[in-house]
């Protein structure tokens, strides 16, 4: 069954929903290791019209990439293995090809890519951390590998200045359990792209979580594909957007394989006249996927006149064999429904802001599942939160 | 002792189609301890007086004055009203996705009270209020009325009111979607306040069945915007046999 679910979206005029007909199959794009194979983005390119191209510049110009990475601090807990594989040394490269020219620049610019590994069998309940902090111009490309029915929690943080292109290339082994948080909590003047792209194995389950605080300009392409049957794969977005932000989530879900499941979910909250997001949501059902039950939402909050939250679902079916596939997207306004009820029972004005925003996020946040992140997160809410308080309280004074 | 003073009250409201008068002059006084119905047909403008005394941006008053014991309500923000002692207890309450019951009940106290209450106390008040009025307690963590049924969310308002213990309270419609046990359990909530604190209260209705648990000490008809009679608890005896027709002609 198909389900097409836009009963929810509201008309805003700084909402785009669905007005766009891809060129061609989704599962039909150009790959390359090579840089020079893709030319400069121009804004009238369909997958970056979207896009802070000016501000994206540092990260598509391969002259800035220098050859010596990004700096990491990894923590891995026992059993864990880390080591580095150079271009061309599997399994780096077997399953993330660049499928765009930021994607290639961060992995020609990354001589030394940081492997890894979580053995077979293997349970590593404490999370496996890697710091990234950028400067001026950094690439990185980190390759993440579970063996057969291990489980495992990583943790990349990104912080610092900067323009930074990075990949994460992930391989979940067969039957293996891996959550991968990314967060972004940039400088306000960092630049990065990049592309996280997972192949999901046989019955293994796979969980990304993007989170985009910082940073000026974001454009994180957060892709997987299956290597057999039974595959679960959820991706999970969480940003909040203020004004000079601008942040983009390129979600792609290529059901390749039988019998496979997938969940996209990202929430954003936008505050400020110049606030932008973006979330393009693909999803291909490939004929030889029968059996998939798939479902993508994309919600934002906006609190501010002027901020801008295009959102993009796009199904491709190929099959009508499938259990279920259905999207939802919409923009909506803040709610002053909700804000004179609560302020009706006393609640300040900021304090119940902060109540409905952290509400609109409560759902998704739960379902990230890393309790320290959880809690963090709602914290770093309240934080952007009174910034736009102040925010706000100069804009109408 | 507290008072509500509504004096020649006038409000508007936008539309596609214009600037839209609903409130044509009220009149009203409401004093501790006494209860006012408030009867009129559908339209005539009952949520809007409850709206515009509550402080809802999307009405404007054109003319005339809201009092608290002598202090300008007009002037003051939303969670202003509240903490000067005005709760509205909504006919359509309003889900708030995401945020608990218990946390949001704690952060309407805190906000009124301007300090956390007392977590032993404040615990079994809640529970008790929330026995009283034949909620279960899985409640307290459900989102703030997402899922709730109408009787539950009118409940759910009764909660909030004898929890936050207002000076005067409007009540719009809460007996609108009860069952005769629940009117019954509300109607007891809303006396057991009365007795407690001297709660005055303004209760809009349709209907005098909640009148028989709650009994009135006036009763005013609402037509067009404004008072068109005041009368005694037979006032709404007459209403329901007779209808408004009376009073439309004369509008
Ligand atoms: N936002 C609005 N836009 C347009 N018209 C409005 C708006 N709010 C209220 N009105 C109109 O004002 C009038 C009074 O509405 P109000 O809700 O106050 O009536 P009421 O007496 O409470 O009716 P009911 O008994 O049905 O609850 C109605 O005609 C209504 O349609
Ligand atoms: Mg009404």
């Amino acid at each position: 069954m198909t389900t097409t679910d836009h009963s929810q979206a509201t008309a805003d005029a700084a909402h785009t929903d669905g007005a766009v007909i891809p060129e061609g199959s989704r599962g039909e794009r150009f790959t390359s290791f090579d840089v020079d194979a893709f030319e400069q983005p121009t804004p009238r390119d369909e997958d970056y019209r979207f896009s802070a191209l000016r501000d994206l510049a540092p990260v598509l110009d391969q002259a800035d990439a220098p050859v010596d990475g990004a700096e990491y601090d990894v923590q891995a807990p026992e059993g864990v293995s880390t080591g580095t594989l150079a271009i061309g040394e599997a399994p780096r490269g077997t399953v993330l090809v660049p499928e765009d020219r930021i994607a290639a620049i961060a992995s020609a610019g990354t001589a030394e890519a940081l492997h890894v590994k979580v053995p077979a069998d293997a349970q590593v309940t404490e999370p496996i951390r890697v710091a990234i902090t950028g400067k001026a111009a950094s690439r990185s490309h980190i390759v993440i590998e579970t063996g057969t029915h291990a489980e495992a929690t990583v943790i990349l943080e990104h912080r610092g200045t900067g323009a930074h292109a990075g990949n994460v290339e992930v391989i979940v082994g067969d039957g293996s359990q891996l959550e991968i948080v990314s967060l972004q909590q940039w400088d306000d003047d960092a630049v990065h792209g990049g592309t996280h792209h997972a192949r999901v194995g046989r019955d293994a389950t796979y969980k990304h979580v993007a989170v985009s605080l910082g940073g000026k300009a974001v454009r994180l392409a957060v892709t997987a594909e299956y290597g057999g049957t039974g595959g679960s794969a959820e991706l999970l977005g969480l940003y909040y957007s203020d004004s000079g932000q601008h942040l983009e989530h390129r979600t792609f879900i290529d059901h390749n394989a039988p019998k496979c499941h997938s969940n996209v979910a990202y929430k954003g909250a936008l505050a400020g006249k110049t606030a932008r997001s973006v979330w393009i949501g693909d999803v291909l059902i490939r004929a030889a996927a029968e059996g998939t039950d798939t479902y993508e939402l994309n919600r934002n909050l906006v609190l501010t006149d002027g901020a801008r939250a295009d959102s993009v679902p796009n199904l491709e079916i190929e099959t009508g064999e499938i259990e279920g596939a259905g999207h939802a997207s919409a923009t909506g306004r803040f709610d002053d429904e909700q804000m004179f009820y609560l302020r009706s029972r006393g609640i300040s004005e900021e304090k119940a802001r902060k109540l409905v925003v952290r509400g609109f996020f409560a759902d998704l946040i739960q379902q990230i599942g890393v309790p320290e992140v959880e809690a963090g997160l709602m914290r770093e809410i309240d934080l952007e939160l009174e910034h736009f308080e102040e925010e706000y309280a100069e804009e109408t004074e | 002792m507290s008072t509500l003073e509504i004096k020649n009250l006038h409000a508007s409201v936008e539309t596609p189609e214009g600037t839209k008068q609903i409130l044509k002059g009220v009149d009203l006084t409401i004093r501790s301890g006494e209860t006012h119905a408030i009867m009129g047909p559908n339209g005539s403008g009952k949520s809007t007086l409850a709206y515009s005394i509550a402080g809802h941006p999307k009405y404007t008053i054109t003319e005339g004055e809201v009092l608290l014991d002598g202090e300008d309500v007009l002037e003051m923000s939303v969670d202003e009203r509240a903490k000067a002692g005005l709760f509205l207890a909504m006919q359509y309450p309003v889900e708030v996705p995401g945020v608990s019951v218990s946390n949001f009940l704690r952060t309407a106290k805190t906000a009124l009270d301007g300090e956390a209450p007392k977590l032993r106390t404040w615990v079994k008040d809640v529970k008790s209020s929330m026995e009283n009025l034949r909620m279960d307690p899985s409640f307290a963590e459900r989102n703030v009325n997402e899922g709730f049924s109408g009787g539950e969310k009118k409940r759910h308002e009764i909660l909030q009111m004898e929890l936050l213990q207002p000076k005067v309270a409007i009540l719009d419609e809460t007996d609108s979607g009860l069952d005769v046990d629940a009117l019954r359990i509300v109607s007891e909530g809303v006396n057991r306040v009365k007795e407690d604190t001297g709660l005055g209260v303004m209760l809009i209705t349709h209907y005098t069945r909640i009148l028989r648990y709650i009994k009135p000490d006036f009763v005013h008809v609402f037509v067009d915007g404004r008072v068109a009679e005041e009368g005694g608890p037979e006032l709404a005896e007459r209403l329901e046999a007779e209808g408004y027709d009376r009073f439309l002609a004369s509008a």
